[in-house]
């Protein structure tokens, strides 16, 4: 009896376990989604970001315009070469700013020292904000240190026995004083290496930076930065860091700005330890060359921005061209299905391409013949001709911006619109090559905070916790010496798939006409009703995000009768709440950045002038004709206050009033 | 499997060749289709089935590539066919409950972490320490430490509904 008893159990047992899986596995198909999800529209985010710069350098090379208009562009990227960098600490100097006595803040003296290094780590806990003039000072130290440090950094743990490396933080302070706390604040017995993406989207990108400068300053052995993607002005109008800086230091914040924006090219592409263990940002391609890295002069590469060909179009002897101009490519600046006209009569669509074939395009003029496949001898990632401009800005492009993928080879990494996706044939070969062991890198948040691949070969580590939403991932640091630690905070899937869901929403909103534009075309017959293998595609057609729609059709609401669904209701139910103005948010993201790239001296607001200027140019990338006397029209009319001048969403608003004047 | 009137048998298959390709999607990362081997498990299960560890291998035996991976081409037929056949069936609620009340011998209406322990962490396909702690940390309720398994399974249903 008792043997009974006992095979039922076994058999009772196995039956749970069984259950049990399968309910863990549907957990991870939800929790997947949702993470697909965020990933989808930060990358789509991110591509835009390019897509955007590429637009100005378009502009800028087949622009012909008036040499007045032509130098409002040139004015926003000329990289200043001319003025030497004593003149420029002249200019950043601190020391005619006083601090008032109602400032209750940190006081630094220099030279830096640990303590008040960690005086300031203690005042930023109690989120107190260091004084303009601190700030430039503390800065101002830092970059001359940074001028002095080579590309790569070259550590050794002889002395230490271990070293400590984190990896993307973007603003979350919490994460990087927890991590202080877990592990300690560093020093030469304690060196760290912060593996870049320091700024954007958190709320205090500069007390980080300002922390991790600090500490450089005490310990330039002991503390090790390397760049990121996101160490890039460009990149920081669009994605928070700008701002944050403006709202906390409003009358200073253009100077500390400026000076950020040379001591970000100015920071270090990469640290080797021991001489066996690589730390990137991104990672690497199949023509990463360490010793060209080494050489190369990397305040002077424009990483965000592509040399453009030898062959100049315009030759203008009078217009200094930067020595690394822009970017060829002509892409869609808003959204691909979105016609958008300043004559109504005129209906434009902007197509999208990918960039590789855009370049293509753009320069038929070099003799390189691209198959569809890219499957040139000359590195399946590069199928440009080769120059050492450009050698030098690919390599540290790959660095900060590429991606590890499962299968072997490496190709252009469409998604982020630059860098690679490498292959684990690429890490072999390129360790190998350089006598490596391990790549750590981060640039990828994900789950656990750390993920291993390529056999183990690279690391990817990220440091912001909570990236997406609260309890969307964990975030880690590596420490050599152990294996890795991961900060345990807790995970909670429902939270986070609703603000997935939430993200999508709003995607779906911004959208909406299009939606029912490709459902009705599916309907021809105006039932109303749809098949969900239509609505998948319908969905799939006009958002462009990669996601499988029908495993989330359940979290989307989509009830059906007899496998049809009304599709009217459905948009209807899914918007209802919906308060945001359909063609202004599609286009939010885009514009704030376009704003803040023509107002180059941060002051809030476009001259007529300048709002004319790049009204012009928009509609010469358009392909439309407008006369000045409509612009002038248009920039009365959207001056709603009447000051003379267009803030932010006044400037919002003319391109939705524009949108709505097309006849659909 | 009944065919529903209005519908043929193409119409079916083709459902149920784009759920698969769903839920495949979902994982393939690089948009290549094929993911991971170890993946397979949830791609599985996600489509309602209940396999076994065992047949979960005999599955990725058939369908793996030399290089660990398993591409669609070869997953899809697998796959279909399994759906089709309605192998590896689900385990409705009440059998699942049964099952725990085998396992509290005293009729308790509990049992203790210990003992669900020892009963899942044996057998032929043995839970790993953390998949132990996972059940643990949802199943046994704080304050009594205990883990109330009526309530467990309700938990674990609603969740998975949804």
């Amino acid at each position: 009896f008792e043997g009974f008893i006992c095979f039922l159990s076994m058999r009772a047992a196995l039956l749970i376990q069984r259950w049990y899986r399968q309910y863990v596995a549907r957990l991870e198909m939800r929790r997947r989604c949702t993470w697909n999800i965020f990933q989808s529209i930060e990358y789509a985010g991110e591509q835009d970001q390019i897509k955007l710069y590429n637009f100005f350098g378009y502009l800028m090379e087949h622009f012909t315009p008036a040499s007045s208009e032509r130098s409002l562009i040139s004015h926003i990227f000329r990289e200043n070469d001319v003025v030497h960098d004593t003149e420029w600490e002249r200019y950043f100097c601190y020391k005619s700013i006083e601090v008032s006595h109602g400032y209750h803040g940190p006081h630094l003296t220099f030279p830096m020292t640990f303590c008040e290094a960690s005086k300031l780590v203690e005042a930023f806990k109690h989120k107190q904000l260091l004084h303009s003039r601190y700030v430039l000072q503390l800065l101002g130290e830092a970059w001359k240190l940074l001028r002095i440090l080579p590309n790569i950094n070259h550590v050794s743990t002889c002395h230490s026995k271990e070293i400590t490396i984190c990896g993307d933080l973007h603003g979350q302070l919490e994460d990087l004083l927890l991590v202080f706390y877990k592990n300690g604040l560093p020093s030469s017995e304690k060196p760290y290496v912060f593996n870049g993406d320091f700024v954007d989207r958190g709320k205090s990108s500069m007390e980080i930076l300002l922390i991790l400068f600090a500490f450089l300053l005490v310990y330039p052995n002991g503390v090790h930065l390397n760049r990121g993607n996101h160490e890039d002005h460009i990149v920081n109008l669009r994605y928070g860091f700008t701002k944050e800086v403006l709202g906390k230091y409003r009358v200073h914040g253009k100077k500390i700005l400026k000076l950020l924006q040379k001591m970000f090219s100015w920071l270090p592409l990469a640290t080797v330890i021991d001489g066996k263990v690589l730390v990137v940002h991104g990672g690497i391609s199949d023509t990463t060359d360490l010793n060209v890295i080494a050489r190369m002069e990397r305040h002077k590469v424009n990483h965000s921005a592509e040399p453009s060909e030898p062959v100049r179009r315009f030759p203008d002897p009078s217009l200094r061209t930067p020595k690394n101009s822009l970017i060829f490519g002509l892409t869609g600046l808003f959204c691909p299905s979105a016609p958008l006209s300043v004559c109504p009569s005129v209906p434009l669509s902007i197509c999208t391409q990918s960039l590789q074939e855009l370049r293509r395009l753009v320069s038929s003029s070099s003799s390189s013949d691209e198959d569809d496949d890219d499957a040139d001898d000359d590195g399946g990632s590069d199928p440009q001709p080769r120059t050492p401009e450009r050698d030098e800005w690919k390599q540290m492009v790959d660095l900060l911006w590429s991606d590890p993928m499962a299968q072997d080879g490496c190709q252009p990494n469409q998604v982020r619109g630059g860098g690679c996706y490498w292959g684990p044939d690429v890490t072999e070969e390129v360790l190998g090559r350089h006598h490596l062991q391990l790549l750590i890198r981060s640039h990828e948040c994900k789950q656990d905070g750390y993920e291993f691949c390529h056999n183990r070969r690279v690391l990817t580590l990220f440091s912001a916790s909570n990236y997406y939403e609260v309890g969307s991932n964990r975030g880690a640091y590596y420490q050599s010496s152990q294996t890795c630690r991961t900060l345990t905070l807790r995970q909670s899937i429902g939270r986070t798939e609703r603000s997935a869901l939430c993200a999508l929403r709003e995607q779906l909103f911004a959208h909406k006409s299009d939606l029912l534009g490709a459902f009705q075309h599916y309907d021809p017959d105006n039932t109303g009703v749809i098949s969900l293998k239509h609505w998948a595609s319908a969905m799939e057609g006009v958002l462009k995000l990669g996601l499988p729609w029908r495993v989330l059709r359940s979290q989307l609401g989509t009830s059906t009768q007899d496998g049809m669904l009304d599709y009217r209701e459905w948009i209807q139910d899914l918007l209802s709440n919906a308060s945001i103005l359909e063609t202004m948010y599609r286009n939010h993201s885009n514009l704030e950045t376009i704003f803040r790239i023509i107002d180059t001296d941060h002051s809030g607001s476009l001259s007529f002038e300048e709002f004319r200027q790049t009204w012009k140019l928009l509609s010469a990338h358009l392909k439309t004709e407008v006369d000045d006397d409509a612009i002038a029209d248009l920039a009365l009319s959207i001056d709603f206050n009447k000051d003379g001048s267009i803030d932010i969403n006044e400037f919002m608003e003319a391109f939705r009033l524009v949108a709505l004047a097309v006849p659909s | 499997m009944l065919f529903p009137s209005a519908l043929g048998p193409e119409i079916l298959v083709t459902g149920v060749h784009k759920r698969i390709n769903d839920a495949f999607q979902v994982f393939d990362h690089d948009l290549n289709k094929t993911v991971d081997v170890r993946e397979i498990g949830a791609i599985v299960r996600s489509l309602g089935c209940f396999p076994t560890e065992a047949e979960l291998l005999d599955i990725i035996d058939e369908v793996e590539e030399p290089n660990g991976f398993i591409c669609f081409e070869r997953f899809l037929p697998t796959m279909s066919k399994i759906l089709m056949e309605n192998k590896f069936r689900p385990i409705p609620e009440d059998t699942l409950l049964k099952a725990f009340e085998v396992l509290d011998q005293q009729k308790k209406g509990h049992l203790e972490p210990n003992e669900l322990t020892e009963y899942m962490r044996q057998g032929d396909e043995p839970f790993t320490q953390l998949e132990m702690e996972e059940m643990l940390s949802s199943a046994v309720e704080p304050d009594s430490n205990l883990i109330y398994y009526k309530d467990f399974v309700n938990m674990m249903v609603l969740d998975g509904e949804r």
